[in-house]
C-alpha cells in the first residue's frame, strides 16, 4: 500500500530525481543491515544457533540427495526390524528396517516446514489483532482483547488437539493448530508495543497531518514493532516446532509423513522404550531439541541486537 | 480599525474530561473565546495543567468540544473525517519535543513527505520537500533528504517539524511550545523562522507557551490562560507592559528581569476537575489577600461570582472584579 | 574562605569527546556561583566530576579542592563521606531521582542514617524540620513521590540534599521542567537556605537569566571551557565574550522595544565534543571572529574588576570596546 502511494504520489514529475533518491535509500539499507549483522556477529550464543540452522535447512533442502528418495518406504525397507548402530545404518533402522537417519533426515523437512509457517500464521495474526486492539480506543479493542485474553488462559495444547481431531488430518492442520492456538501473547506484546508507540508525539503529528487510522498503523506503528515482532518470531518458531512433535508423538499429524514427533510416537508404540532401543528414541528427541535451541539463540541475539536495552548477553 | 473575519475562530468552547472512579469531571477547557485573523500570531499564556494545550488541541480538531464550536475561514468545523482530513491541510501543529514528534525510523525527507503523502499532493512531491526544507532554513534540502532525525540537532530536527508542517503550504501553524527543549541560542533563530513565514506567507500562528518573553519576541496579541478560560487578552504592548489581572501581574513579577519585589504566589495551581466558586483565581489572588479587593469593595463578588468569558476579538480585556472596578471608576492603574 | 577550588579540571569521555577541558573556579561559602551553558557544553559532566560521579572509563585530571582537600585523589570511603556530609547534589529530574516504592521521609532519613548513624527517632524528627525547612508540612514524610506535585518533589529533592548538613549543594538545573510561579518559588527557597546556612552554591543552567537573578558570580561555559566569568549582572547586562552576548541576547527582556518582533540567536550549532574545531572552538560560530581566532586557542585572560574573558578581542587596549561596539551593531541588525 504505502509503495503504491509513494509511487502515485511522486508522479511523474522528476522521475530521475526519485530513483536517484530510492537508490541512495537502498544504500542507506544496505549499511544499515550490515550494521546489524556487526552487532549480531558479537553474540557468540547467536552464531551458534545460525550455523546450526544453517545446518539443518542444508539437510531439509538437500534431503533426497543425503538420504535417497525411497528411504521413507516401509515396503522396500533395506535393513531388517529395530537393527542397533552399524556401519550400514549409523543409527540403526526402525521397526520396518527403514534407516534411523535418512527418517531424521525426512523429518527435519516437516518439523521446519511446521515450525515456521506456524510462527509466521502466530505471528501475522498476533500482529494484526495487537495493532488494532492497541490502536482503537472503545469497545472493539476491549472485546478484542477480551478474545485474546480467552485464547490466552485456554490451554495450548487441548485446544490444538481438538482442532486437530476435528480437522482433517495433514500438515496444514496442525499449522494452523498450532498458529491459532500461539498468538495470545505475540498480540499481547504487539499492544503493548503499540500503546507504548501511540503515546509518541509524532502520532499525535501524523493526525495533525490529516493521517487516518490506516496511516497511522501501517508508516507509524508497523515500522516500530517490527523488530519487536521479528525477535518474538525466532522464538515462536522454537515452541511451534516443539508443540509440532507434541501434536505428531500424540498421534495426531498425518501418518503418512514422517516426522521427529512422529517418529518418537512410532519408537514408542514399537516398544523401543522397554526394549532400550536408544537409538530409535535419542535422535529425533536431541533433533528437536537442537532445533528449538537454534532458534531460541537466534531470537534473542536478534533480540539484544534491535533492542539494546534489554541487555541480554549471550 | 476595522475587524477582519478571523481565520479561526472558537466560541464558548468547552472540552471536559469525564472524571475517573466518580472524581468530578475536569473542565480542562471552560468557556473560551479566541480568534486568530489571517497573518496574524497570537500566544496563549500559561501555566502547566491550565488547559493551555486542550485548547490547542480542540482548535486542531484533534479533540471534539463538549461545548461551544470552532470555526475556521467563516465555515463551523466539520468532525467527520474526510472534513477534518481537508482542515488538516489549512491547519498545521508543531509540538514542543522535536525528538518526539520525528518518527526515529522515518528519514528527513519521509518525514518532510508524510503529509504530501496523505492528502495525495498531484506535483512534485521532491520539488515540494526541497522547497519546504529550504524555506523551514535547511539548505541545501539535498544534504538532508536521507538524514534519520538522530543525526540532526535540536534546532535542525524543529526546522524539519516546521517544514513538515509548511509543505501543506498551510494558513495556521499551532505551535505548542514550539523552542521549550530547544538551547537559548537555537531559539531565537526558530522565533524568528517562524516571523520570516508570517512575512513571506502570510501565516497566522497561535503559540502555545509558558514563556512571557516568547510572546514579546514574536506575538501580535496575547492571552492569558488559568484554568481552563482566558482571564486577560490584549496586544502584546498592553498585556505585557501594563497588565491589569493579578495573574498576569504576577506571572511577571516573577520573571528574573523583572524590576521590582516578585509576587510569588503560593501553592501549585488548582486541580481543573476542582474549580472554585467566584472569580476562578481568588484563592490564589494576592489582591484579595492583602486586602485590597475589599478596600474596591470587590471581594464579595471575587468570591461568589463568576466573570462572563471575555470575547475573542482584538481588544484589551481583563476578567477580573477589582481591574474592572477600578477601570470604571477611573482610577489609574499603577503597572508594577 | 574558600570553599571549593577546582583547578585545570579536564575530563574526557571513553571514545575521545572532551566534555571539560581545563575549568577553574573558586567558590568561598556564603556565594552562589552559577554556570551557564548550552548542551553538550560540559556543564553537567562538570557538576558530576565535582562529586567524582562520572563513571569509571571517563578520564579525570587537575584538582577539586574541596575544604582543602582534592576530590579526585582521595580513597573512596571518604569520598562517600563527603558526598553528603561536605557537598551534595540536586538533580533536575526530580521524578526519575526519587525512588517511586519508598516514602519520602523514609528517602530523605536514609543518608542521615546512613551517615550520622542517628537514631531512628532522631533521624524522624530531623526529616520533619528538613521538610518544614523547604516549604512542606511535616506530614508529607508519610507520602510516595507519584502523591507530590513537580515543585514538591523538587522540594523534597533540596530536603535530601540538606540532610547531612553540607557545606556545598551543586544544583544541576534544579528548575528546569517547572512552571515560572513554581520556579520563582524553588529559586526563592534556594537562595534563602544558602543565605541562612552559609552554604556555597554552584547552580548550574542552560537559562542564563534565571542565574543571573540568583547567583552572585557567573561562569559562561562553550566546548568545555569557561568563555567568561565575572559579577553575575555584569556578564548577563554586558558580557565581554561574542558567546555570552550572544547568549544573554537570546533572553528577550519584556518592555524592551529592541527585542520586540526581533528574537535574537546565534546561527550554527555548538561543536561535537569528540571533534572540537582548530583555534578558538568558537569561531565558526562568531559574529566577530578574526583570521587569528582559527588558528590560536584563547586562553581565560583578566578583563577588568573580577572578570575573565576568553577572546583575542579582549585585554588588549581598546580591543574591548571594540567587540561590544561591533556585537551590538550585530545584534541590531535583523530589527530594519
Amino acid at each position: 500500500m504505502t509503495t503504491s502511494e509513494t509511487r502515485k504520489a511522486s508522479g511523474p514529475g522528476a522521475p530521475g530525481s526519485v530513483v536517484d533518491a530510492r537508490a541512495l535509500a537502498r544504500a542507506r539499507r544496505r549499511a544499515s543491515l550490515a550494521r546489524f549483522w556487526r552487532s549480531y556477529r558479537a553474540h557468540r550464543g547467536g552464531l551458534w544457533g545460525l550455523g546450526l540452522l544453517i545446518v539443518f535447512a542444508v539437510v531439509a533442502v538437500t534431503a533426497p540427495l543425503l538420504a535417497g528418495a525411497d528411504s521413507q518406504s516401509v515396503t522396500d525397507a533395506e535393513g531388517g526390524p529395530l537393527e542397533g548402530p552399524s556401519g550400514r545404518f549409523p543409527l540403526g533402522t526402525d521397526q520396518f528396517g527403514r534407516s534411523v537417519l535418512a527418517l531424521l533426515v525426512y523429518g527435519s523437512r516437516i518439523s521446519l516446514t511446521v515450525g515456521l509457517l506456524a510462527a509466521f500464521l502466530c505471528v501475522a495474526i498476533g500482529t494484526v489483532v495487537g495493532i488494532v486492539a492497541g490502536h482503537f480506543r472503545g469497545w472493539y479493542a476491549t472485546v478484542l482483547m477480551r478474545i485474546t485474553d480467552w485464547f490466552l488462559v485456554m490451554p495450548t495444547l487441548v485446544l490444538a488437539i481438538a482442532l486437530a481431531t476435528v480437522m482433517s488430518r495433514s500438515m496444514w492442520t496442525v499449522i494452523i493448530a498450532i498458529g491459532v492456538t500461539t498468538w495470545p501473547t505475540t498480540a499481547r506484546l504487539v499492544r503493548a508495543q503499540t500503546l507504548s508507540v501511540e503515546s509518541r508525539p509524532y502520532i499525535e503529528r501524523a493526525r495533525a497531518l490529516g493521517g487516518g487510522h490506516g496511516h497511522v498503523m501501517v508508516r507509524h506503528v508497523l515500522p516500530n514493532v517490527m523488530p519487536l515482532v521479528l525477535a518474538q518470531t525466532t522464538m515462536i518458531i522454537s515452541s511451534a516446532i516443539l508443540t509440532e512433535a507434541t501434536l505428531a508423538f500424540l498421534g495426531l499429524s498425518d501418518p503418512t509423513i514422517t516426522s521427529w514427533g512422529g517418529m518418537l510416537q512410532d519408537a514408542r508404540e514399537a516398544g523401543a522404550v522397554s526394549a532400550g532401543d536408544w537409538w530409535y528414541l535419542a535422535p529425533p528427541g536431541i533433533a528437536i531439541a537442537a532445533v528449538a535451541l537454534a532458534f531460541t539463540l537466534c531470537g534473542r541475539a536478534v533480540e539484544s541486537v534491535l533492542n539494546p536495552k534489554l541487555g541480554v548477553r549471550s | 480599525m476595522t475587524e477582519p473575519q478571523p481565520l479561526l475562530s472558537a466560541a464558548e468552547l468547552r472540552l471536559t474530561f469525564p472524571g475517573r472512579r466518580g472524581a468530578p469531571d475536569a473542565r480542562a477547557v471552560d468557556g473560551v473565546d479566541l480568534d486568530i485573523a489571517p497573518g496574524e500570531i497570537v500566544a496563549l499564556v500559561g501555566e502547566s495543567g491550565c488547559g493551555k494545550t486542550s485548547l490547542a488541541r480542540t482548535l486542531l480538531g484533534l479533540e471534539r468540544p463538549t461545548g461551544g464550536r470552532v470555526t475556521f475561514a467563516g465555515a463551523p468545523l466539520s468532525y467527520t473525517a474526510s472534513a477534518l482530513k481537508t482542515y488538516r491541510k489549512r491547519v498545521q501543529l508543531v509540538l514542543q519535543d522535536p525528538s518526539g514528534s520525528l518518527n526515529p525510523r522515518h528519514t528527513v525527507y519521509d518525514a518532510v513527505a508524510e503529509g504530501l503523502r496523505i492528502h495525495r499532493y498531484p506535483g512534485d512531491e521532491r520539488e515540494a520537500v526541497a522547497g519546504a526544507l529550504a524555506r523551514a532554513g535547511l539548505r541545501p534540502p539535498e544534504r538532508f533528504f536521507l538524514r534519520y532525525p538522530h543525526e540532526l540537532s535540536g534546532g535542525q530536527r524543529q526546522r524539519v517539524v516546521i517544514a513538515g508542517a509548511l509543505v501543506l503550504e498551510p494558513e495556521l501553524i499551532v505551535a505548542d511550545e514550539p523552542v521549550a527543549s530547544l538551547d537559548a541560542s537555537v531559539r531565537g533563530e526558530i522565533l524568528a523562522l517562524l516571523l520570516r513565514l508570517r512575512e513571506e506567507m502570510g501565516l497566522s500562528a497561535l503559540v502555545v507557551t509558558h514563556d512571557l518573553g516568547l510572546a514579546w519576541n514574536i506575538a501580535d496579541r496575547v492571552a492569558v490562560m488559568y484554568l481552563g478560560r482566558i482571564v486577560e487578552t490584549g496586544t502584546v504592548e498592553e498585556v505585557l507592559t501594563s497588565p491589569r489581572h493579578p495573574y498576569t501581574r504576577a506571572l511577571l513579577s516573577v520573571l528574573p528581569e523583572a524590576t521590582g519585589d516578585p509576587l510569588v504566589l503560593a501553592g501549585e495551581p488548582p486541580d481543573p476537575s476542582r474549580i472554585p466558586p467566584g472569580c476562578r483565581f481568588h484563592v490564589r489572588c494576592q489582591v484579595l489577600a492583602s486586602g485590597e479587593a475589599e478596600r474596591a469593595g470587590v471581594a464579595d463578588a471575587c468570591r461568589s461570582r463568576d466573570l462572563p468569558p471575555l470575547s475573542g476579538g482584538g481588544g484589551a480585556q481583563v476578567a477580573c472584579h477589582w481591574a474592572r472596578a477600578r477601570h470604571s471608576s477611573g482610577e489609574a492603574i499603577p503597572t508594577s | 574562605m574558600t570553599l571549593l577550588q577546582v583547578r585545570d579540571l579536564t575530563v574526557t569521555y571513553d571514545g575521545g569527546a572532551r566534555a571539560v577541558r581545563g575549568v577553574d573556579l573558586t567558590l568561598a561559602a556564603g556565594q552562589k556561583l552559577g554556570v551557564a551553558g548550552e548542551s553538550g557544553c560540559g556543564k553537567s559532566t562538570l557538576a558530576l566530576a565535582l562529586l567524582r560521579l562520572l563513571p569509571a572509563s571517563a578520564k579525570v585530571t587537575g584538582e577539586v579542592l574541596l575544604g582543602g582537600e582534592d576530590v579526585l585523589t582521595m580513597k573512596w570511603g571518604r569520598v562517600r563521606a563527603v558526598r553528603w556530609a561536605g557537598a551534595s547534589i540536586v538533580f533536575q529530574g526530580a521524578m526519575h531521582s526519587l525512588n517511586a516504592v519508598h516514602r519520602v521521609g523514609d528517602q530523605i532519613a536514609e543518608p542521615i542514617l546512613l551517615h550520622k548513624r542517628a537514631t531512628r527517632e532522631g533521624a524522624r524528627r530531623k526529616v520533619a524540620e528538613l521538610l518544614e525547612h523547604v516549604g512542606l508540612p511535616a506530614a508529607r514524610a508519610a507520602s510516595y513521590p507519584h502523591e507530590l506535585s513537580g515543585g514538591q518533589r523538587q522540594r523534597v529533592m533540596i530536603a535530601m540534599a540538606l540532610a547531612c548538613d553540607p557545606e556545598l549543594i551543586v544544583a544541576d538545573e534544579p528548575t528546569t521542567a517547572l512552571d515560572v510561579m513554581i520556579q520563582a518559588q524553588i529559586l526563592g527557597l534556594i537562595s534563602r537556605l544558602v543565605a541562612e546556612q552559609d552554604l556555597g552554591l554552584v547552580m548550574i543552567s542552560h537559562d542564563l537569566a534565571v542565574l543571573a537573578d540568583t547567583c552572585d558570580r557567573l561562569a559562561v561555559m562553550y566546548a568545555g571551557r569557561v568563555v567568561e566569568e565575572g559579577p553575575a549582572a555584569q556578564v548577563y547586562a554586558d558580557a565581554l565574550h561574542p558567546y555570552g552576548k550572544a547568549l544573554s541576547g537570546s533572553f528577550p527582556t519584556i518592555g524592551d522595544p529592541a527585542s520586540r518582533f526581533a528574537p535574537r540567536g546565534l546561527p550554527g550549532d555548538p561543536p561535537d565534543p569528540a571533534a572540537l574545531p582548530p583555534g578558538c572552538t568558537f569561531h565558526p560560530r562568531c559574529p566577530v571572529a578574526l583570521d587569528v581566532c582559527a588558528r590560536d586557542d584563547q586562553e581565560l585572560r583578566p578583563a577588568g574588576a573580577g572578570r575573565r574573558a576568553a577572546c583575542v578581542r579582549v585585554g588588549r587596549t581598546g580591543a574591548a570596546e571594540d567587540v561590544r561596539a561591533r556585537v551590538r551593531g550585530q545584534g541590531r541588525e535583523p530589527e530594519h
